[in-house]
């Protein structure tokens, strides 16, 4: 604890820790729990009935395939871009940096929007490809591409600072004492990032599942094909299914809290010094 | 590759592999999507381009994308300051409950964020009710797009100035305090000075990306051409009429401004810790 000369006094502690709960209850808290009163306001049936709906279920299985092929190419596109950042010294460096952060700083829909701009029916790609019988917009690779490039930093930007702070001596002794290059990466480098790794794809993951600007723009909203679990909640909510909206939600609500979750068992085994 | 000499005298290998794809995703996956935009509004005559982005309902939306961005980020550097504050230097039970709920927004879907909100602030919702009868309208005005934007930013405030009130040493309060200064004083004088810069990163990154958001803001909106509508969903509009060229022409204004303020930001945060750390 401070000392008391070094702290506030307490009315002045209490004013402002009373101000700033009541500031996080109202706008993270609340919110947090109106997802599911209003999800189960017409009752357990109706959220059951709601995720079990045909139309639900093959957007549910969409939103997981399109995960499941962003997130390896991501994670392997993020350790590969640490391994070059981290671990050597080269020219252009900050420039590189600067590139691989720039998705986080175009809104999504503009994010979309190249995509439709490329391979669009009216893009540069678009009619040649369209000729050959190959669908990007409106279908599953355009839906694929645009979720790759909303979470493209992520996992990237959990690496470079922790292999940068774990320097490269044990790699360097696994060589000296001769292993091979990828023995190295498979037995040192990728141990030691593990947690790192493991935080950037979670986060990544849960991202891809919630995109919804950029896959709006390129989904083309067709019903059982090409929603994604928030095109669906949209949707829903914009019929005035509410409950059934925010019973969908909920969903991606659960995976934001795990997110959540996970982040606090990282952090925490990282504060206890056992990663 | 002679450039990739490893830091300390042996050399890792791999430096090659890893570049190379590295370079080539990067292109493939953000810098060629990224390219057509230019390369699109190239297509426009400057006549056109100049009309599109200077049309009454465009510069609506631009003002009111900068306009409620910067009210929500002048929001977020006060309250994620004080959040920051709360969560560093007092104790309170749930603290780390409540220090991991502040990540919500980063981990929510925007669509998620977007019809809770609305339903919160609506006439009948759990705050809008007591709102409305005293005359505040928050659903459906450019007042929810703040409220939508303040959700979104929250986290970058208090995760930026977080670490520097934590690394901040006790004994040069300790020695304001020895020299008669008083709490007041002390903050003011010597915790302040301290905590500025990363406030005013943090905020400037919400605001960046309270520019681009598109999926909390059109639930709560009400998305009134001239009125409630923000940039992003203008765009949309555009793409849907299958005006690809005048959704280019204003995005890339949009996209332009944006990158010209963060550098603006950058350069400004970078000198001013360069001056902190020589003075």
């Amino acid at each position: 604890m401070r000392p008391r000369h070094l702290s506030e006094p307490r009315a002045v502690r209490w004013v402002l820790t009373g101000t700033a709960l009541a500031f996080l209850v109202l706008f993270l808290f609340l919110p947090l729990v109106v997802v599911f009163t209003e999800a189960l306001q017409k009752g357990l049936g109706v959220y059951i009935a709601a995720i079990r709906e045909p139309v639900a279920l093959a957007a549910i299985r969409l939103t997981l395939l399109v995960t499941v092929l962003v997130v390896p190419l991501n994670a392997t596109f993020g350790v590969a871009a640490a391994w070059a950042i981290a671990k050597f010294e080269f020219r252009g460096k900050n420039l590189l940096t600067t590139f691989i952060d720039l998705p986080f700083s175009v809104s999504p829909v503009i994010s979309g929007m190249v995509f439709v701009l490329l391979f669009g029916a009216q893009g540069l790609a678009g009619p040649w490809l369209l000729a050959r019988g190959v669908k990007v917009i409106f279908a599953l690779p355009g839906i694929v591409l645009a979720t790759l490039f909303v979470t493209f930093p992520l996992v990237a930007r959990e690496l470079i600072p922790l292999m940068r702070s774990q320097g490269n001596d044990e790699e360097a002794a696994a060589l000296t004492l001769g292993a091979g290059g990828w023995q190295t990466f498979f037995r040192i480098s990728l141990p030691k990032i593990k947690w790192g790794l493991l935080y950037g794809v979670v986060l990544c993951a849960a991202r891809a599942t919630g995109e919804f600007g950029a896959v709006s723009v390129v989904s083309g909203h067709i019903r059982g094909v090409t929603n994604t679990i928030p095109l669906h909640v949209e949707i829903l909510y914009n019929e005035y299914q509410f409950a059934a909206a925010f019973a969908v939600a909920s969903l991606l609500t659960l995976l934001a809290v795990l997110t959540l979750v996970v982040k606090g068992i990282i952090e925490w085994r990282a504060g206890s010094g056992s990663v | 590759m002679a450039e990739g000499r490893a830091r300390r005298g042996v050399v890792l290998p791999g430096f090659g592999l890893a570049m190379g794809f590295t370079l080539a995703y990067l292109g493939l996956v953000v810098l060629i999507p990224l390219a057509t935009i230019p390369l699109r509004t190239a297509t426009l005559t400057w006549g056109q381009f100049w009309e599109t982005v200077t049309a009454p309902r465009t510069l609506a939306a631009y003002r009111l994308s900068f306009g409620a961005s910067f009210a929500a980020a002048l929001v977020n550097a006060v309250f994620g300051l004080l959040v920051a504050w709360v969560l560093e230097r007092y104790d309170f039970p749930g603290k780390r409950l409540v220090d991991g709920l502040v990540d919500l927004p980063f981990a929510l879907p925007t669509a998620v964020a977007g019809i809770v909100l609305t339903t919160f602030y609506a006439g009948n919702g759990w705050v809008g009710q007591y709102l409305e009868p005293r005359g505040i309208k928050v659903a459906y005005t450019p007042l929810g797009i703040v409220v939508a934007l303040t959700f979104v930013g929250l986290p970058f405030v208090v995760r930026t100035v977080q670490p520097v009130l934590r690394d901040l040493d006790i004994q040069v309060e300790g020695a304001a305090a020895s020299l008669g200064a008083s709490r007041l004083q002390t903050f003011g004088r010597v915790i302040l000075p301290e905590i500025v810069p990363a406030t005013l990163t943090g905020s400037t990154l919400a605001f960046a990306r309270a520019l681009g958001e598109y999926g909390s803001v059109i639930f709560i909106a009400g998305n009134m051409p001239m009125r409630s509508e923000i940039t992003p969903l203008l765009i949309m509009i555009k793409l849907e009429q299958f005006d690809y060229a005048g959704a280019t022409a204003i995005a890339l204004v949009f996209l332009l401004a944006s990158f010209v303020l963060l550098f603006l930001v950058n350069v400004m945060s970078l000198r001013q810790r360069a001056a902190s750390s020589t003075g």
